[in-house]
């Protein structure tokens, strides 16, 4: 993600003038920032793929901008993303067992790069029926926590967040806020599941990465006091 | 369990020797790999270019009937007809090609007579075609009313001739939709004329005087008998003599699906993330001689791969349906650069001294298990893909499986030969740096590579002082930032390129804009060729009524605007051109030659290929998927007479500017006054004029704006015209960006009175002790630099009182003291005050090597820095003793020192050095201090030691001297006493640590000892030279007895010499040869852990108060570990050869090596954040002032860094001499003092007020 790209900050970009400023809250709300645009940036991204296939459809004339047709859908990714990029490292940290695999950004890129390519699977590759696509995806997202994350707190929260995601899914398309064009799954997709689960691993990843830099700022600072 | 092992072992072994031949034929491989990689990327020539560039295909005219709607071709005849060829067209397009010209040419007639009546002539036919359909009686009933479009010129006039003939200004009619900014799409114009804008000839400039255009008509059927018809009478009025146009194939056009911005987004994005995942994975490529040259060939190592397996694929016959930029990025991901960049972390890793055949073998056998792997792991996912049976996913596994075979081929082949000649590379570097240190070693040393050896001798690296840094991302710009900026634009000449760029561009336009023909062709080569296309069409305004009016339904209606007009002209058809007419004038012109050549054929090529889709998007008809067919051209000659033409003509041509025509004037002949009208047709010398003045102007501003830069960031910023003579302007150290700070000479505190090269050197922050080679030990006064005692080396005495040569030092030395004054003079036999100890018996020395001068270093710092002129170490028979261990520093060490020793008292007194000789070098001030306290205690000691002094520690007043033979004595550094000595066991101590009350000394043998000092009387703090001391080092007065116990000793320590000792926060810690670390915890020297982790002999330790504990070792790495749990947190591969020192901060890892380059890493993640080039021999001086600054040790001078961003603050030289010796050692103390070995001075330096204010 560009935005990622950006704010990587190098170990060497917060300088002491910087890390005396920066507080723990201060580093958190950084995060979050990032985490969020990070957000909403791959929601309008995939939400065009899905848009282009016609997998979604929006109540007014959708096609006409990917902006004007749902505002809510980004900001509404760009916050749950920050959510579980925050809730990661935090639930790592509570465990005590802080992650070690892979803390590369390279790592987080490849992450992101099969992230993006389950997406357009999902909504580009002509599948003979649903079963199969779902369970396609399904395998393909196991192999995303196990080729970048495996830790069981990981695998825990990516499932919460995939039911929690599609239970409020499921209430939202009920309620009629949109709904999508060959619902399997009570109202929805059925592969729509390991669509967040894939997407809790990824934004926990990079919550992650973006984490160990806060973490050694305020060692840092802790050494200095 | 066995059998994994085994494969693991075959598998390994298979890879070592693979890794032998690449490395061993690097050059044949590299070309038997390209080979390879072209001959499977030859099938990709045949394949279609992606993109939407239409597709042609070409039938017989003859027997033609559109294609069945049904697919019914087999996929056995595939290169019978493309898939796309289904069903009929959208349209077919008939083209009337119309060519006409004035002839006879009379010079009467005007610019305009050229166009203005072949033009009128398009309506007249234009009513013809519709006529014919009235025409043929049997064909009226056939044909419908609707189904045909027609386009001509005439359409600018709404097909209107009475309005054509009213239009003053055809050219202005024409170009009056033209749009003014750059236009790549098909324009109207071109649209009307059915032909690109240069063939038209409606110009008032063309030579060639004929007009041509055409008569485009569209049908939604195929009437073969009509076209036929049409044909024939067309060809029969207007007869085209000399045509030899073949009509006899009808092309069908296909138009690909057009790319959207929308569609566009996903794939954008996913190749942004593609490419950080290179940049990130690239970034850790580390410790090779070309970062960048690796990158790339991982990079092309992947590229190559994929198309590979495009070209295999379609090899055997699997054609990809794929779209391939769209796969492609995941494909990347999922090879992925990982096998790359393990190959290289392993090779790079293993022992730097071994050939680089074997380093490349043992790299690629270590990592094989794991790369067999995941191969394996990658190959099962892909097989379980493979069973989805879901065809696209199936494509791309098998896609994916080829590919990540050939991936591997050339990883093992490609990649590692590359990585092969890089590490040769990165060693004949190597080489060349630290050549002069070894160039004095006689030839008969072994060298391992000695065919290599001598090509190294003629370089020598120019600069000595260069600091490379990580990329700019670890870097941040900070005050001052103007500073900054102007080095930034300096350094990546930002204001020159984006002036040439910007220059180039307004060119670029400029000419681009050019009417006169090059953007025209231009427009139509470019979007021929690009491959993607425009993304959409621009808009183009569309005049109501030009274009025939559209329907809502695809039906083209057959006679657009004017339908109902088509009956009354019959009568003008059928009037034969006739050639001659009324001679007017004289033929003063040749007459235009209307030909037609085979590229008359087919025009419509040179056409954009976006002039049919954008034709038929004006009715709202897309093109994409699929296609159109065109017809032959029917081609149709009009010759006109000039009569006609002058008839044609507007009455204010007449009166217009346009001169009549004189050919005979050879050149552009549109001189005279202009008429409002001109304007419009942008004069072609008016713009070649503005553009070479705007090329004048751009040079120019360039110009100007390299002046400014020059005056603005001159190169030789901040360097004042001083000290000529001492480093050459080249010789500058300067950063990153080739910014050399300013240089400040500031007269150090020299310290002179060691007659050779001072090796050890300890302080508290109050006291300086130093030891030299000779074997006097001094105590300075750290903070004004005076000598407050002299020990002077005690075994000189026996030495001389045995009378070997020693006599030569002895005169210098008392040369040297009666510069001081007289007391001095006894001598030999001095009064022995405190000490009724005599001096020991010669016997004593029987059994022992003759180790008088013998000086360690520190041992943990130094081991293995040679003073250049080093000769090859000599082999006594008595240092046996020595030898035992077979790690090479120790025992070189011990052998030079031992040579050294030997040498002393053999006939080569010129060894020492001669300079710092008798007095002179002596300045006042020390003159002035010392005699008082010279006088009386410094030689009255007995010689007390028999070895020589190989550490040294100092804390309060007490200063612990660890010898050579085992001897441990503790000495008062104000009074030069020996307050006790201790000798049990005979090994010598290479280590100490004086911590608290706490002596620990290591020894040769591996055995530690720990020694607890008590004094008779409780510690009484005393205040000394009216400062009070740091709190946590006691002073001990002179009047207590201090008594040395050896409380416990650790027999076997280590298997081999200890070489580095460190102690800190109640934790010792031991580095020995023997690889290992070993934590002894103080108080109860009860071993807590033994650290294995280092390949090679400990060189160096660090461990601070917060129990961090660093080590370096012989094999470059730089391990860091956690004191509290024994574990290793990180491992970094620093350096080519030993970590010499190493040193911490609370934020980073600082060592040095002996490839002569500081290290800074990042603490928390090894990360390597810059590394600066040390002068040669200065490698291991470095000193931590704050957390921030660091201090280096040049020639002859010290250079200030800043810590956090690898900044050169500011290079401080010490004395005036120009040939200055390197700093060996630099010492910082608490006062911001630095304290700089060089040879037998120190100096004194305090940290210029520069760097107090910046700090």
């Amino acid at each position: 993600m560009a935005e990622g790209k950006t704010e990587s900050p190098g170990p060497k970009k917060r300088g002491p003038y910087i890390s005396s400023v920066t507080s723990r809250s201060v580093n958190l709300m950084i995060r979050g920032v990032v985490l969020f645009f990070i957000g909403v940036f791959l929601a309008l991204v995939l939400n065009l793929l899905q848009i282009q296939r016609n997998v979604t459809l929006f109540p007014p004339d959708v096609i006409a901008s990917i902006f004007s047709s749902a505002w809510w859908v980004p900001p509404c990714c760009g916050t749950a993303s920050a959510v579980i990029g925050l809730l990661y490292p935090c639930i790592d940290r509570h465990l005590g067992e802080p992650h070690k695999f892979k803390r590369e950004w390279s790592s987080v890129m490849r992450c992101v790069a099969v992230f993006v390519g389950i997406n357009h699977a999902s909504a580009k590759v002509d599948f003979d029926n649903n079963i199969q696509l779902s369970l396609t995806l399904a395998a393909l997202s196991i192999g995303l926590w196990w080729t970048f994350d495996r830790s069981r707190s990981g695998f825990g929260l990516g499932v919460g967040i995939a039911f929690l995601a599609t239970l409020v899914t499921q209430l939202l398309v009920y309620n009629g806020v949109y709904q999508y064009t060959s619902p399997d799954f009570l109202y929805v997709r059925s592969w729509l599941p390991c669509i967040f689960f894939a997407g809790g691993i990824t934004m926990g990843n990079i919550g992650r990465q973006l984490a160990m830099y806060e973490c050694k700022v305020i060692a840092e600072k802790s050494h200095q006091e | 369990m066995t059998l994994t092992e085994r494969l693991r072992e075959k598998i390994s072994q298979a890879f070592y020797n693979h890794g032998l031949l690449c490395a061993s034929y690097p050059i044949p491989i590299i070309l038997f790999t390209g080979l390879c990689i072209l001959a499977c990327c030859c099938p990709l020539l045949k394949l279609p270019l992606p993109g939407t560039g239409p597709v042609e295909f070409t039938t017989p005219v003859k027997d033609y009937s559109p294609p069945p709607v049904a697919s019914d071709h087999k996929p056995g005849e595939p290169s019978e007809r493309p898939e796309w060829y289904v069903g009929a067209p959208v349209a077919y397009i008939q083209q009337i090609f119309v060519k006409s010209s004035v002839s006879p040419w009379h010079k009467n007639l005007l610019a305009v007579d050229v166009f203005r009546s072949p033009l009128s002539r398009a309506f007249q036919l234009v009513e013809e075609i519709r006529n014919h359909v009235l025409r043929d009686r049997k064909l009226r009933n056939l044909l419908p009313e609707h189904g045909c479009l027609l386009l001509s010129p005439g359409n600018f006039w709404q097909n209107d001739r009475e309005r054509f003939h009213a239009d003053p200004d055809i050219i202005g009619t024409i170009h009056q939709h033209e749009p003014k900014t750059l236009q790549t799409s098909a324009t109207l114009k071109d649209l009307l004329f059915g032909v690109p804008g240069k063939y038209s000839g409606v110009s008032l400039y063309t030579r060639k005087r004929m007009v041509s255009y055409t008569i485009t008509l569209v049908f939604q059927r195929y009437h073969a008998k009509f076209l036929g018809s049409l044909r024939a009478r067309l060809m029969l009025l207007h007869p085209s003599p000399n045509c030899t146009l073949r009509a006899e194939s009808l092309v069908h056009v296909h138009f690909k699906e057009e790319i959207g911005i929308a569609e566009l987004i996903p794939l954008v994005t996913t190749y942004i993330i593609l490419f950080a995942y290179i940049y990130f994975s690239t970034r850790k490529i580390d410790m090779v001689k070309s970062k960048w040259g690796l990158a790339l060939a991982a990079v092309v190592t992947v590229l190559s791969s994929l198309l590979m397996s495009v070209g295999l694929c379609t090899l055997f016959g699997l054609t990809p349906t794929l779209n391939g930029g769209e796969i492609f990025p995941y494909l990347v991901v999922v090879i992925g650069l990982e096998n790359v960049l393990v190959l290289t972390k392993s090779v790079v890793s293993t022992p730097v001294d071994l050939e680089v055949k074997l380093r490349i073998a043992q790299g690629l056998s270590s990592e094989s298990w794991s790369i067999m792997k995941n191969m394996a792991t990658e190959l099962g996912i892909i097989l379980i893909g493979y069973f989805t049976l879901v065809p696209a996913i199936q494509e791309f596994c098998l896609f994916a499986v080829v590919g990540l075979v050939s991936d591997f081929f050339l990883q093992m082949l490609f990649f590692t030969t590359v990585l092969s000649i890089d590490i040769r590379r990165m060693e004949l570097a190597d080489l060349n740096k630290r050549l002069p240190s070894e160039a004095c070693l006689p030839p008969a040393k072994p060298v391992g590579r000695p065919a290599r050896f001598e090509r190294q001798l003629a370089v020598r690296p120019s600069t000595p002082h260069t600091i490379t840094l990580q990329p700019s991302s670890f870097r941040n710009l900070r005050l001052p930032k103007r500073l900054r900026v102007i080095y930034f634009l300096a350094r990546t000449r930002l204001a020159q390129r984006l002036i040439m760029a910007g220059t180039v561009v307004w060119i670029g336009i400029l000419v681009y804009t050019d009417p006169a023909g090059l953007r025209t062709y231009l427009a139509a080569q470019v979007t021929e060729q690009s491959p993607l296309g425009e993304g959409a069409l621009t808009p183009m305004p569309v005049p109501s009524g030009v274009l025939p009016a559209s329907h809502p339904d695809p039906a083209f209606s057959i006679f657009p605007a004017d339908a109902p007009k088509l009956s009354e002209n019959q009568t003008l058809l059928g009037e034969p051109p006739e050639p001659g007419g009324p001679a007017e004038g004289a033929q003063d012109s040749p007459v235009p030659e209307v030909t037609w050549g085979p590229e008359d054929e087919e025009l419509w090529r040179k056409l954009s290929f976006r002039h049919w889709p954008t034709l038929f998007s004006y009715y709202n008809i897309t093109l994409a998927k699929r296609y159109i067919s065109l017809l032959p051209v029917i081609p149709v000659t009009l010759r006109l007479n000039p009569r006609e033409a002058l008839e044609g003509r507007h009455p204010q041509d007449g009166r217009s500017a346009w001169p009549p025509r004189r050919p005979g004037l050879g050149g552009p002949w549109e001189a005279g006054p202009r008429a409002p009208g001109t304007a419009q047709a942008h004069g072609d010398v008016t713009l070649y004029k503005v553009a070479a003045l705007g090329l004048a102007a751009g040079m120019v501003l360039v110009l100007l704006l390299l002046c400014l830069y020059r005056v603005l960031c001159p190169r030789n910023y901040g360097q004042p015209g001083s000290g000529p003579g001492r480093r050459r302007r080249g010789e500058l150290p300067c950063d990153d960006y080739g910014y050399a700070p300013p240089e400040t000479e500031i007269v150090p505190l020299v310290l002179r009175g060691h007659l050779m090269d001072i090796e050890c050197l300890a302080s508290d922050g109050m006291l300086l002790v130093s030891c030299c080679l000779a074997g006097h030990v001094c105590v300075w006064d750290a903070q004004t630099g005076d000598c407050l005692t002299r020990i002077p080396r005690p075994g000189q005495r026996r030495d001389s009182g045995v009378g070997s040569a020693f006599e030569a030092q002895e005169s210098w030395e008392r040369l040297s003291d009666s510069g001081k004054g007289g007391p001095e003079e006894p001598g030999d036999s001095p009064p022995l005050r405190h000490r009724p100890r005599g001096p020991p018996p010669p016997a004593l020395f029987g059994d022992q090597p003759d180790l008088t001068c013998l000086i360690d270093t520190n041992f943990s710092a130094q081991p293995r820095l040679l003073e250049p002129a080093q000769p090859e170490p000599r082999h006594r028979a008595g240092c046996s003793r020595a030898r035992d261990g077979p790690g090479y520093d120790f025992s070189r060490l011990v052998q030079r020192v031992y040579q050294e020793d030997g040498l002393a008292p053999g006939p080569a007194p010129a060894l020492r050095p001669p300079s710092p000789g008798p007095g002179p070098p002596l300045t006042p001030e020390e003159d002035g201090v010392c005699p008082p306290e010279k006088g009386s205690p410094s030689l009255a000691w007995a010689p007390s030691a028999d070895g020589s002094i190989w550490s040294l520690e100092l804390q309060g007043s007490l200063i612990v001297v660890g010898r050579s033979s085992g001897r441990l004595e503790v000495w008062d550094a104000i009074e030069g006493t020996l307050r006790c000595s201790s000798e049990e066991v005979s090994s010598g101590i290479t280590a100490l640590v004086f911590l608290d009350k706490r002596i620990v000394a290591a020894r040769l043998n591996g055995s530690l000892d720990f020694f607890s000092l008590e004094t008779g009387t409780a510690l009484s703090p005393l205040q000394f030279r009216g400062r009070s001391s740091s709190p946590a080092s006691p002073v001990y007065s002179s009047s207590d007895t201090v008594t040395c116990r050896l409380t416990h000793t650790v027999p076997c320590a280590h298997q081999k010499p200890i070489t580095a000792l460190k102690a800190a926060a109640g934790r010792l810690v031991t580095g020995s040869q023997d690889h290992t670390l070993r934590v002894f915890r103080l108080e109860d020297s009860c071993c807590l852990f033994t650290l294995q982790g280092h390949s090679g002999a400990i060189t160096t330790v660090y461990i601070d108060q917060t129990m961090v504990l660093a080590s370096g070792g012989q094999d470059g790495a730089i391990c860091l570990w956690d004191v509290l749990t024994g574990s290793r947190v990180s491992h970094m591969f620093a350096h080519r050869g030993d970590v010499t020192s190493l040193t911490c901060t609370t934020s980073c890892v600082i060592s040095s090596g002996l490839d002569d380059l500081i290290s800074i890493w990042d603490r928390s993640t090894g990360i390597k954040l810059y590394s600066i080039q040390q002068d040669l021999g200065c490698g291991a001086s470095l000193g931590v002032i704050s957390d921030n600054l660091l201090v280096t040790g040049g020639q002859g001078c010290v250079s200030f860094w800043d810590l956090n961003y690898g900044d050169l603050l500011q290079t401080v030289y010490l004395g005036k001499n120009s040939e200055a010796q390197p700093t060996r050692q630099i010492l910082v103390l608490d006062n911001a003092a630095i304290v700089c070995n060089f040879g037998s001075e120190l100096s004194l330096v305090y940290v210029p007020s520069v760097l107090e204010k910046l700090d």
